[in-house]
């Protein structure tokens, strides 16, 4: 049988101690996440209401793509918004009747609040309600937060698929089973996996967010939901509350994570063993053969994560099981027991699970540990390679495509790359 | 409510970051929420810097907001003294802090540290970036400048060892650091001494002896002119008021420097790497003649290069904006000096617009101007931050001083055809090697491709045979291709107006890169009349209309 049961090398870490640690905290606030949003939902606009912080923020994330007559702005909060709440809901409605004037092909419009604007106070619920009424039907008005003071980087994907949940029409009582994906992918990993699903005799599946903003899929008692992504706790608190129900499994990556996830949703639907052995099969050896490229380079070789994305845990155990790296410590912003305990479940017992940050502290222990790579922010990158380091920017595994078994070799690559740079450079 | 995709500057606690960081032995304690240490990147990745700004963001969550955040801020203060061990400490708040209404500075001096603290008030909601940067550098050269006001004034005139300090340049400046190079040849080349060159590279001892130079030299008025006009009052330094951007006012520069320090400018009149003249007067220049640029950018920088392109390059100023409204009114002077409305936004889409209906030849402004000239395919070159990681080069390339004007020549000339190549296309038009879709020959990725001979009759290829008899097309127009880059205001003039073939075809026969701005400058021309149609008498009267 495949894969169910990994090899017994250790206990694994499944019920770890874990390092919980405050103190500064080098990470993005849940406003990046619309960067790659904003793309995967063509038809919908993200405005942050918030401060010139924000917008600056947006635009140092977004980098080239600012310039691409983006699908999202700041309502930057002045002066005299602040004198009174009053005038400030009556600027934002200002606001969102002429951005809406002038994009008239936006069909979904996520009102995003920043720091400020949960400061000060300001209701985006209500505003999104009020405005709904001037909207609707042509335009869906969705309210949820992406401050630095309530979400960490991809958190502020979970708050925007959250907020999108209580919109997903009811399914009907006696309605077939339904595999839904969540979390938001590159379209041809999403294609990918949806065609995997399909030849295992799952048809009816469907995926949130929606290509669509407003073709949401239903959701009811018969929805069985696998997360994509580690970072989705609320979108997956959201959906239980509306009757679905988790398949538990470990994350997407690499040959050995793609094979398990596939099959939590092989087992829920009754999927007959030899059948789903023998659709994995091919895809499951290409992403060997693919990581067979990569593993010279990476076998034996210590990895340190800083927390950034959630993304840590189940990079470090893909890393660890299918190229034979060692994990020294693998930081994580948030913990969530519950998705994370097949990962944990496969990582080393030595490895130190950090949960929370104080980053002197943390920079001390790469020090102290001198790992072969440490994954960090771009904050961090070239002030570690300076002292030594080398290192690989975290940000990219958001935004590449690593998913799935096609990618496996291109996730193990954004890994050997800077090992076999630092290696060939003669300067 | 601003609604905003792009901001010319960043929030005022970025520009106390640019100074902070800037300098060597200051930390900056910054009471901001957990996520606005992304500006770490900006100087980590734009200016690749190898160290970790020098600040220590509190970074609180909304689960501490209930409680006692002075706690929080008291313990990253006490951390951060403990592991920097800096000379001194700034503190202030960022826009979320502000809001929340903590006192960071009374809980930073109710810690009675014994470092100085100097407290930082940074207006978020009405300021911006370079404003925070001059209060910052202010109220550090306030806290740590010692000296006795009442003095007499320096020894200028005379002193037989004139010292300056160079005040301005910072973190994330752009060109700041190869500016200072050149202004010290400059100086070294006058026999005089720089005290201290601040915030760029300065301690905090360096600050407390700001007192003893003669004069300062202002490089950038954005960060420095606060701070020189207290020194001005408080030690009775003068201060230069040229920026040395361009041959000429480098040259303005060395005399009013000398004449502060008492000295001969000779020595620095004539440094043999003055190459501009020369190049700007050679013949291969003269098509730059009476070339239309539109100039936008911090205002500092816009002004300058407003004088370089008209008096140095002999380019027609069409447009002069700034986006930095501290600065409006030397902006608005200029303007004037130039014959042109002043543009003082910091709209990006009002920039865009006005570059649009200037219709210049050249735009010189920011990394936002380049992606704007981009789209209206204008050639384009920055001045002026905010710029990408590209304007950090590794190579020296100075804005100021007889070399920054030797690269000005270069970085601006260098997006244009080049004029002999201007001439051959235009002789050579109908050759094949020389028609439209063959692209310029320095741009390899568009070699030429195997295009039929006129001759032969073909249409593909990009190639429109010239022979074609105008008669033939008169009675069925080609509909008119979206050229790309042409701008939305192009599209609602070609709605109304409508090319009759025989233009059309004639509009054809003139080089693809004037062609654009022929075809921009007879609609206008047709639109402004009320025409209807553009035949070609409307194409040559507006050609008569344009010419210069
Ligand atoms: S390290 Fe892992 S196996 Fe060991 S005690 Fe902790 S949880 Fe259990
Ligand atoms: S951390 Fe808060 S204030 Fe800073 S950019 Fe994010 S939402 Fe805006």
């Amino acid at each position: 049988m495949i894969a169910a049961a990994p090899p017994v090398l250790d206990q694994g870490c499944a019920s770890a101690p874990v390092l919980r640690e405050r103190g500064q905290r080098e990470v993005f606030c849940g406003l990046t996440g619309i960067v790659w949003l904003h793309r995967k939902m063509p038809d919908a606009f993200f405005l942050v209401v918030g401060s010139r912080t924000c917008a600056h923020l947006l635009q140092s994330a977004a980098g080239v793509m600012i310039f691409a007559e983006p699908r999202f702005a700041t309502a930057i909060i002045e002066e005299r918004d602040l004198a009174g709440l009053a005038d400030a809901n009556e600027e934002l409605d200002r606001v969102v009747r002429r951005l809406l004037a002038r994009r008239p092909e936006i069909r979904t419009l996520f009102l995003v609040g920043s720091c400020p604007s949960e400061v000060i106070k300001l209701d985006l619920a209500r505003a999104a309600q009020r405005l709904a009424g001037a909207f609707l039907p042509d335009v869906r008005i969705v309210n949820y937060s992406g401050s630095g003071i309530e979400t960490t980087f991809t958190q502020g994907e979970d708050a925007c698929l959250a907020s999108l949940v209580p919109f997903m029409p009811e399914a009907a009582a006696g309605a077939e089973p339904e595999l839904l994906i969540v979390g938001a992918l590159p379209d041809i990993v999403e294609d990918q996996l949806l065609r995997l699903v399909r030849d295992l005799g799952i048809a009816r599946v469907a995926c949130l967010p929606a290509r669509e903003s407003r073709a949401l899929p239903s959701v009811g008692p018969n929805t069985r939901f696998l997360l994509a992504q580690p970072f989705l706790g609320d979108t997956a608190q959201a959906l239980e509350d509306r009757g679905a129900v988790h398949l538990s499994a470990p994350f997407p990556f690499g040959a050995e994570g793609t094979t398990d996830w596939l099959h939590a949703a092989a087992r829920a639907f009754g999927i007959d063993e030899m059948h789903f052995r023998s659709v994995v099969a091919p895809g499951r050896e290409r992403a060997k053969r693919a990581l067979e490229h990569s593993r010279a380079q990476l076998e034996g070789k210590r990895i340190f994560f800083l927390p950034d994305s959630q993304l840590e845990l189940p990079l470090a155990r893909f890393l660890h099981r299918e190229l034979g790296m060692v994990p020294v410590e693998v930081g994580t912003p948030y913990l969530h027991r519950a998705h994370m305990a097949p990962e944990l479940a496969q990582l080393p017992e030595a490895t130190v699970i950090s949960e929370g940050q104080d980053v002197d502290r943390q920079l001390d222990r790469v020090r102290a540990s001198r790992p072969d790579i440490t994954v960090c922010g771009l904050g961090l990158a070239n002030p570690l390679e300076a002292e030594g380091f080398t290192t690989k920017w975290a940000i990219e595994l958001v935004f590449s495509p690593i998913h799935g078994f096609d990618q496996a070799g291109d996730l193990a690559e954004l890994f050997a790359r800077p090992i076999r740079r630092r290696d060939v450079l003669r300067v | 409510m601003q609604l905003s995709v792009w901001t010319y500057e960043g929030p005022p606690h970025i520009g106390a970051m640019r100074v902070a960081t800037g300098m060597r032995d200051v930390h900056y304690l910054l009471h901001a929420p957990q996520g606005d240490t992304y500006a770490d990147l900006l100087f980590t990745m734009i200016e690749r810097r190898g160290k970790r700004p020098p600040v220590t963001y509190t970074t609180f969550q909304a689960r501490d907001l209930g409680k006692d955040t002075a706690e929080l801020f008291q313990s990253a203060a006490r951390d951060a003294v403990a592991r920097f061990q800096p000379a001194a400490m700034l503190v202030g708040a960022s826009c979320t802090a502000e809001l929340i209404q903590d006192d960071p500075a009374g809980m930073a001096q109710a810690m009675r540290l014994d470092i100085p603290v100097i407290p930082l008030e940074l207006p978020s909601y009405s300021r911006k970036e370079n404003w925070g940067a001059s209060e910052t550098f202010y109220q550090i050269v306030r806290a740590l400048a010692v000296g006795d006001s009442s003095r007499p004034a320096p020894c200028q005139a005379g002193s037989p060892r004139p010292k300056a300090n160079l005040l301005g340049p910072s973190a994330l400046g752009f060109r700041h650091r190869d500016d200072i190079v050149e202004i010290a040849k400059i100086l070294t080349a006058l026999g005089v001494e720089i005290n201290v060159t601040a915030p760029l590279g300065a301690s905090a001892a360096d600050i407390a002896r700001i007192g003893e130079a003669d004069f300062n030299i202002v490089l950038y008025p954005e960060i420095a002119d606060t701070a020189a006009r207290w020194l001005e009052r408080q030690f009775r330094q003068p201060f230069t008021k040229t920026i040395p951007i361009g041959h000429g006012a480098t040259i303005d520069f060395i005399h009013e420097v000398a004449r502060l320090a008492g000295v001969d400018p000779a020595p620095a009149l004539d440094m043999a790497e003055a190459r501009m003249p020369w190049w700007s007067r050679s013949v291969d220049s003269t098509y730059l003649t009476g070339k239309r640029v539109f100039i936008f950018g911090d205002a500092t920088h816009a002004i300058a290069a407003a004088r370089v392109a008209r008096d140095e390059l002999g380019f027609v100023v069409c447009g002069l904006g700034c986006y930095n409204r501290e600065f409006a009114r030397d902006l608005r002077a200029a303007a004037a000096e130039h014959g042109v409305e002043p543009l003082i936004t910091d709209d990006h889409l009002e920039v865009e617009e006005a570059i649009a209906a200037a219709h210049p030849e050249l735009v010189l402004g920011t990394q936002m101007e380049r992606h704007i000239a981009k789209r209206l395919s204008i050639p384009c070159a920055v001045i002026s931050a905010p710029v990408h990681v590209q304007d950090f080069p590794a190579r020296h390339s100075p804005q100021m001083g007889f070399e920054g004007a030797n690269v000005l020549f270069d970085s601006w000339v260098h997006p244009l055809v080049m004029g002999l190549e201007e001439h051959l296309l235009t002789m050579f038009r109908d050759d094949f090697e020389f028609h439209d879709g063959a692209g310029a020959s320095h741009l390899h990725a568009s070699a030429p491709k195997a295009v039929p001979l006129p001759d032969q009759g073909g249409a593909r290829g990009g190639c429109e045979p010239q022979g074609e008899p105008a008669t033939a097309a008169a009675a069925n127009p080609p509909p008119t291709p979206p050229l790309a880059g042409r701008g939305a205001m192009e599209g609602e003039l070609l709605e109304r107006t409508l090319w009759t073939a025989e233009a059309e075809a004639e509009l054809k026969k003139i080089p693809f890169f004037v062609r654009g701005k022929a075809r921009r400058n007879t609609e206008r021309f047709a639109e402004e009349r009320g025409l209807t149609t553009i035949s070609l008498e409307t194409l040559y009267d507006a050609k008569a209309h344009y010419a210069r």
